[in-house]
């Protein structure tokens, strides 16, 4: 084996890179957005930021379908070698259901955001002209049901995201394991 | 006072009071409802004023002698939610501490037929007065008579929501006003 192929890694499809970095880099906007926008006095800029956050969100969704979609409809690549076996019963439960759940919260929490808007009596306009439908009736008393919520799952997904990258650096620089250049799509990478 | 005396003032004090009722009609707040739709960036939020009061003098086949006049306490308007409704009565939107209440006091009420109706008036809010044209259907079941009708105001003319609020891609100058009127002692239409 010449050392070029073995420096070769088997990388996800660009789609899956794409949508990867891109939600990555939405998820952690939104995060900050949240925690902002809710600590504002009622003002236009209060105003403002919710409507962002709320289109952002729909658009967060419907990325994260597609994204779904196309996990489900291509294999991913396999783990570099030596990974799996080095890792303990634990680490490979816990490596799956990190990805289940953090894909879950990639539903979750949009659309608890969704419904809490839809119950407190705004409706979702999508960049101000779309009207979107609304799953839950407007209701005061669902809304403040709903309310703490979209805020709990908004800070599950966080903390998984955490032990994501946690994991993921773990396996780069401690276990040497190259397993970010899976979704890295440059071929040249400082790794030796 | 004897009592052939006593009953023939009863008769007399029923009598005034049914002219009274005849002549003055009367609005039924529990059963009405003033609602206005603003829009915030492309959203339509509800609100509505639960105060409010009327002085009607209508008789269907001679609107030109109708005379309408309402008052609206501006204070009982509510959006249904505890933070914005903490924000209508202050100086950019209702300023409620220097206006209390807004009126609508007829100048001429026109007939269209089939229990349509166009009422001409002057609405004033927050110290401004506009003149509007509210188109107004009446329909009528036993002694009741339902009152409807829609008509779009620019808020801006009234300074509501006013400086940083002003801007109209966020809060639209066109604000919809939706009532229902419940009203006694309507005659036939």
């Amino acid at each position: 084996m010449t050392s070029e192929a073995s420096l070769s890694v088997a990388r996800y499809s660009l789609t899956a890179i794409v949508l990867h970095w891109l939600l990555a880099l939405a998820l952690f906007g939104m995060f900050g957005m949240g925690l902002f926008m809710t600590d504002l006095p009622i003002s236009p800029l209060r105003l403002k930021l919710y409507n962002w956050h709320k289109w952002a969100g729909v658009t967060v969704l419907s990325l994260s379908l597609l994204r779904l979609i196309w996990r489900l409809t291509h294999q991913p690549p396999a783990l570099p070698e030596g990974l799996v076996q080095s890792m303990p019963r634990w680490q490979r439960l816990a490596h799956h259901a990190t990805h289940h759940a953090l894909y879950a919260l990639f539903f979750i929490v949009p659309l608890v955001g969704w419904a809490y808007s839809s119950a407190a009596g705004f409706s979702i306009v999508l960049f101000g002209v779309l009207p979107l439908p609304d799953f839950v009736p407007a209701d005061k008393a669902l809304a403040e049901l709903i309310k703490p919520w979209h805020e709990i799952s908004a800070f599950a997904m966080m903390a998984l995201v955490f032990v994501h990258v946690a994991a993921a650096f773990k396996h780069q620089w401690i276990s040497k394991h190259r397993l970010i250049q899976r979704m890295l799509t440059s071929s040249h990478t400082n790794q030796p | 006072m004897t009592f052939s005396n006593f009953f023939r003032w009863m008769l007399a004090a029923a009598f005034t009071a049914q002219c009274f009722s005849a002549s003055a009609q009367q609005l039924i707040p529990a059963q009405s409802e003033i609602v206005f739709v603003s829009k915030q960036m492309g959203v339509p939020v509800e609100g509505r004023f639960q105060k409010f009061s009327a002085q009607l003098t209508f008789n269907p086949s001679k609107p030109g002698q109708a005379n309408i006049a309402f008052t609206v306490d501006m204070a009982s308007a509510t959006l249904g939610v505890k933070e914005t409704d903490a924000e209508l009565p202050k100086a950019d939107w209702f300023n409620t501490a220097k206006f209390a209440q807004a009126t609508f006091q007829s100048t001429g009420v026109k007939a269209l037929g089939a229990g349509k109706f166009e009422v001409s008036g002057k609405l004033s809010i927050k110290g401004a007065t506009q003149n509007v044209v509210v188109p107004v259907s009446l329909t009528q079941a036993g002694a009741n008579t339902t009152a409807l009708g829609t008509f779009t105001l620019k808020r801006l003319a009234f300074k509501i929501g006013d400086n940083e609020w002003s801007d109209t891609s966020m809060v639209a100058d066109d604000v919809q006003v939706k009532f229902k009127f419940a009203l006694a002692g309507v005659a036939k239409l």
